[in-house]
């Protein structure tokens, strides 16, 4: 089978799952949203406190429920032999690897972005720190999926996965945090963000060019 | 280039080797450290706005500089492992990432201390010093992934892609950081600009940074070799080599 197909297959599959499983996207963004609650519990709730602090908690949030779903990515299919077959019947993982980290953004990156607005009332945002959320979500959501694809398929027969997911991946995580969190700074104060947005991309572009190269031979080296 | 590498891809090979250089690394770390911290700390001039307490450059420099240098040959080591399946450069990483994160401690331990009379706290969110920080996560993390496995060889592999996407992760992470926030003083000794550093202050550093690497490669050395014999305690040639020892011991 070519790359294309596997992936269009395993793409299909895992769309399917996420219209069955619904707890498999609709806890992720519960978590997201219990976290920005718990915030202004905790600092007290000054409106200029918290519009000070938002972006930073915004992306911190969004951070913890991509890798909080992570860590089940390739479980199952590694559990019930799925990958096994795949590796043994030679069938190109690349595809797997790209549809699963599709897959996985569509699960727990999308949702985010949908209930970004809310996120306006809770925190105070303005209009324009709004936009800038929701387009810093966009660029940053995908590079979260895939950073978090291969800290899952590293981790894959470890015996202690979830903690260690999280140890390995949140430190490669911070480059993003910086720049997704400085667009929306720039922005609440009307300033222009584009160069975040910029960076935010190329960082993007990188990844995906070389992050499923990293997940397929994690996942082999895990199966193997 | 690989057939002049071949032969220490061979455990017990390059264990002979490692014993070898480890023989004439270890005293010479020791005495060139010496010379080094004894020079720098005792016979130099004191510094017109610091005092004393600049002295401490001769431990903190070196340690920073070979934080970052353990990194890289770790990225080198994992980079073979990957490329060429190498087994011995599987181990390597696991015998350098403690030493690596050993040395970052100590950057960040001396940081600290000459932060305090120097800039009148402990720690700031500088970029270098969140950048030496974020550097002993990523060791941790390589030490953690390492020793996760029921199965050692799998752990191994697992940390050297680690080590790999690390490597191509550092000068993002680190200019980032530094775009971020800056307040830490610049670099003082480069290699194309005259080092803004008397020579009598110089000569003492550059020894210690000499020291620092001898006794990476010792130590480097000793933990290999450490991590051949356990790896492969049930071939003939390592019950030899103990009963050899046991031998001589008695």
């Amino acid at each position: 089978m070519s790359h294309v197909a596997v992936f269009r297959a395993t793409f299909q599959r895992e769309l399917k799952l996420l219209a069955r499983q619904k707890a498999d996207w609709v806890n992720p963004l519960l978590f997201f949203i219990i976290i920005l609650t718990l915030f202004p519990l905790g600092v007290g709730a000054k409106p200029n406190l918290l519009r000070e602090i938002a972006p930073g908690v915004i992306w911190i949030a969004a951070l913890l429920s991509v890798l909080l779903g992570a860590e089940r990515q390739f479980r199952q299919d590694y559990r019930d032999g799925v990958l096994e077959q795949l590796v043994a019947a030679r069938s190109p993982l690349l595809g797997y690897s790209l549809a699963k980290i599709a897959a996985g953004w569509l699960g727990s990156g999308l949702p985010l972005i949908l209930v970004s607005p809310l996120l306006a009332l809770f925190l105070g945002l303005s209009t324009e720190a709004l936009t800038a959320v929701v387009l810093t979500l966009l660029l940053g959501t995908p590079l979260l999926s895939l950073l978090s694809a291969l800290g899952a398929a590293l981790t894959l027969s470890a015996d202690k996965g979830g903690i260690l997911l999280a140890l390995i991946i949140l430190p490669l995580y911070i480059p993003l945090l910086i720049f997704a969190s400085a667009a929306v700074e720039q922005a609440s104060f009307g300033l222009n963000y584009q160069a975040q947005l910029a960076v935010l991309a190329a960082m993007l572009c990188v990844a995906l060019a070389l992050v499923p190269l990293a997940v397929q031979k994690a996942l082999k080296l895990n199966v193997g | 280039m690989f057939k002049w590498l071949d032969p220490y891809a061979k455990p017990q090979v390059l264990f002979a080797t490692l014993l070898w250089w480890q023989r004439w690394l270890m005293p010479l770390s020791i005495v060139v450290l010496l010379l080094g911290t004894v020079w720098g700390l005792g016979f130099t001039p004191a510094d017109y706005q610091q005092g004393d307490s600049y002295r401490i450059i001769h431990v903190h420099v070196p340690a920073a500089i070979w934080s970052m240098g353990v990194y890289a040959w770790m990225a080198i080591a994992a980079f073979i492992a990957l490329v060429w399946q190498v087994k011995t450069a599987q181990w390597a990483i696991g015998a350098m990432a403690p030493i690596g994160a050993v040395y970052t401690l100590i950057a960040l331990f001396t940081g600290a201390a000459w932060g305090k009379p120097m800039w009148g706290t402990w720690w700031v969110w500088d970029a270098r010093l969140t950048s030496e920080l974020i550097l002993l996560f990523l060791f941790l993390g390589v030490m953690a992934l390492q020793n996760a496995f029921a199965d050692r060889q799998t752990g191994d592999k697992a940390a050297s892609v680690l080590a790999v996407v690390g490597v191509v992760n550092l000068p993002i992470i680190h200019y980032s950081v530094e775009w971020w926030n800056t307040l830490h003083q610049g670099a003082t000794i480069t290699k194309f600009a005259k080092p803004s550093m008397d020579p009598s202050m110089l000569w003492p550093l550059l020894i210690c940074i000499l020291g620092f690497a001898l006794l990476f490669g010792a130590l480097t050395c000793l933990r290999l070799r450490t991590a051949i014999l356990q790896h492969e305690a049930h071939r003939p040639w390592v019950r030899q080599y103990v009963q050899e020892q046991q031998h001589a011991a008695v």
